[in-house]
């Protein structure tokens, strides 16, 4: 193949063996170039569903905004919270991106929403009843976040690794300012010690979900593979997994709190955590929509977009 | 043109504390109203810019509440959190609901309401910022400098609303023209300086209120103009109550509740 051959007459084998040579040699893959369809389908797939759990993950985390009990609390959890509407939108217009050549806009992506097509993490289809789950949510929802993210910011692709920086930078803060919660519970009065207390064991199950399932056979389908492959991914879900019980159950033990999980222990030889699994099903019924909050909010997201048809009307209208 | 010579005050005085209170309660109540918008607004880019100006709004609260913390009114979150309707100064207009259903469960809230109520009111925060730059009393003339700042963004983003859905004509005009009116119907709520607004003027802590009456009015009319809205100084009323004197309604009543539950659940502890 001569240099002079015009890359729009390569055949699409050719067009393959590039695009995989020039992942393979760290080069990042921008929107307008030529991607397989199944890189390109993966890509819409994870990145519409990371924005739009960014968007619905505001939903727990609003019950506490205004009911934050001091104005420093106020300001910190006002800013945490438009913070993930703002990687929600910058995730959006990503996938936006990819989505253009099928013809599809961010109107599908609501709709998906709507429908069920389009999931959203299985974290946030849970209850968030006390101010301890606000600070809960910021410290190891967070936290879980940022070793998931950080293990994509290498991705291939381009404008998902660059968007992934800036949301890793924000993260960060905001495992600070759920820390800095749950510590003045912590150490507070005994109500708020039950109260932090009771956040963990409420909170831990989906924790462990969090990551996903080891593998396909417990939900029939698995991206691991294929995100790996494309690089998109380094790490399994169990990496993650392991990484975050490394970082996070020594910060959960030092502030007098315990685990729900009795039999988990550190196998040295191994060098794994071995702990219960979750109920399995009962991801496989969260993710379905079928959570303790999965209707509510989705239901009052459907509310506000139907109560505010008029405005995009009028804003289609001015355009 | 040399301007006459500011006599500074120092002291607590009735005047102050009124004026204080009032700037610090409205910013309170309606960054309140702000956060419940919050993941509802008309497109997620909105939701972003929404919550930074609620965000932005819940700080200057912050300020004028410390204002009054350094007085001896007592602690700021007490002063936020811990204060009953009828000891609470702001205008009406600002703690009203933002339209029917709870905002958690079944929020239909009113766009064109938020965007008239914020606009308007905006613009009258602007024109009293501006006067207390000019404050006897310094520290809150230092505050008004801070905050009149992020005024800009926080008009520009308003104004652009309120033109957009005026000149859209259709459903959206006349939903703006009753959000108009509901707003008006309340807005001599906000442009009042409450009881003692003659000794705040011979103080020198803020100018007269009908001076800052006409301002508004001034800035607003050619934007009135422009989407051929009529406004006359007749419309403004306090029809549901004047908050300056401590009158509030029930709404008023159940934001504090539910603003206040955690503060509320153990007052002396560390949150």
């Amino acid at each position: 193949m001569s240099e002079a051959t015009l890359y729009q007459e390569w055949t699409d084998e050719q067009k393959y063996a590039h695009f995989m040579k020039r992942i393979e040699v760290g080069e990042k893959i921008e929107a307008d170039d030529w991607m397989p369809e199944d890189y390109r389908m993966t890509l819409i797939k994870l990145i519409s569903m990371h924005g739009i759990s960014e968007i619905m993950g505001a939903l727990p985390e609003k019950e506490w905004v205004p009911k934050a009990p001091s104005l420093k609390r106020k300001l910190g959890i006002m800013a945490k919270v438009q913070d993930e509407m703002g990687h929600g939108q910058l995730l959006l217009r990503v996938a936006e991106d990819l989505m253009k050549p099928l013809g599809r806009t961010r109107e599908d992506i609501m709709q998906d929403l709507f429908s069920g097509r389009l999931k959203f993490h299985n974290v946030f289809h849970m209850e968030a009843p006390t101010w301890g789950d606000a600070g809960l949510i910021g410290w190891l929802v967070d936290g879980a976040a940022i070793i998931t993210q950080t293990n994509m910011l290498n991705a291939s692709y381009g404008p998902y690794a660059r968007a992934l920086k800036r949301i890793c930078a924000e993260e960060v803060f905001h495992a600070q300012h759920g820390e800095a919660i749950i510590m003045a519970l912590a150490e507070g009065t005994e109500k708020q010690k039950v109260m932090v207390q009771d956040a963990v064991n409420r909170w831990w199950e989906a924790l462990l979900m969090f990551f996903g399932p080891g593998d396909a056979s417990t939900t029939g389908t698995s991206k691991q593979d294929i995100t790996i492959k494309y690089k998109i991914r380094t790490k399994t879900n169990e990496d993650l997994r392991q990484d975050f019980f490394t970082k996070y159950i020594p910060r959960v033990l030092s502030l007098g709190l315990t685990l729900p999980d009795e039999t988990m222990y550190f196998d040295q030889e191994k060098n794994l955590w071995v702990y219960k699994q979750p109920d399995w099903n009962k991801f496989k019924n969260i993710i379905k929509n079928n959570g303790p909050k999965s209707n509510e909010r989705l239901s009052l997201r459907r509310t506000a977009y139907d109560t505010n048809k008029w405005v995009r009307e009028a804003l289609n209208t001015a355009n | 043109m040399s301007k006459p010579e500011r006599k500074l005050i120092d002291e607590i005085n009735p005047a102050l504390t009124s004026l204080l209170y009032q700037l610090a309660d409205d910013d309170f109540i309606l960054a309140y109203r702000g956060s419940e918008w919050l993941g509802l607004a008309p497109h997620i880019e909105e939701d972003v810019a929404f919550s930074s100006i609620s965000q932005d709004t819940m700080g200057h609260a912050a300020m004028f509440y410390q204002l009054l913390q350094d007085f001896g009114e007592g602690d700021v979150d007490h002063l936020a959190h811990g204060r009953k309707s009828s000891e609470r100064k702001n205008a009406v207009l600002l703690e009203m609901v933002n339209g029917p259903g709870h905002y958690l469960s079944t929020a239909q809230y009113d766009w064109a309401f938020a965007v008239i109520r914020n606009y308007f009111y905006i613009q009258s925060k602007k024109i009293r910022m501006d006067s207390l730059k000019n404050s006897s009393y310094q520290p809150l003339a230092e505050v008004a400098v801070k905050v009149n700042m992020e005024l800009y963004y926080h008009l520009l983003h308003w104004k652009t609303w309120f033109v957009q859905l005026m000149e859209a004509g259709g459903e959206a005009r006349s939903r703006m023209e009753a959000a108009v009116k509901k707003t008006l119907a309340d807005f001599g709520g906000v442009l009042s300086l409450g009881p003692l607004a003659k000794e705040m003027g011979e103080q020198g802590l803020i100018e007269e209120e009908e001076i800052l009456k006409q301002r508004w009015f001034l800035m607003m009319k050619p934007i009135f103009e422009s989407v051929n809205l009529t406004v006359s100084e007749a419309d403004f009323a306090m029809k549901n109550g004047n908050g300056r004197k401590g009158e509030h309604t029930a709404d008023l009543d159940a934001a504090l509740s539910t603003l206040s539950e955690v503060y509320s659940a153990d007052p002396a502890a560390s949150w």
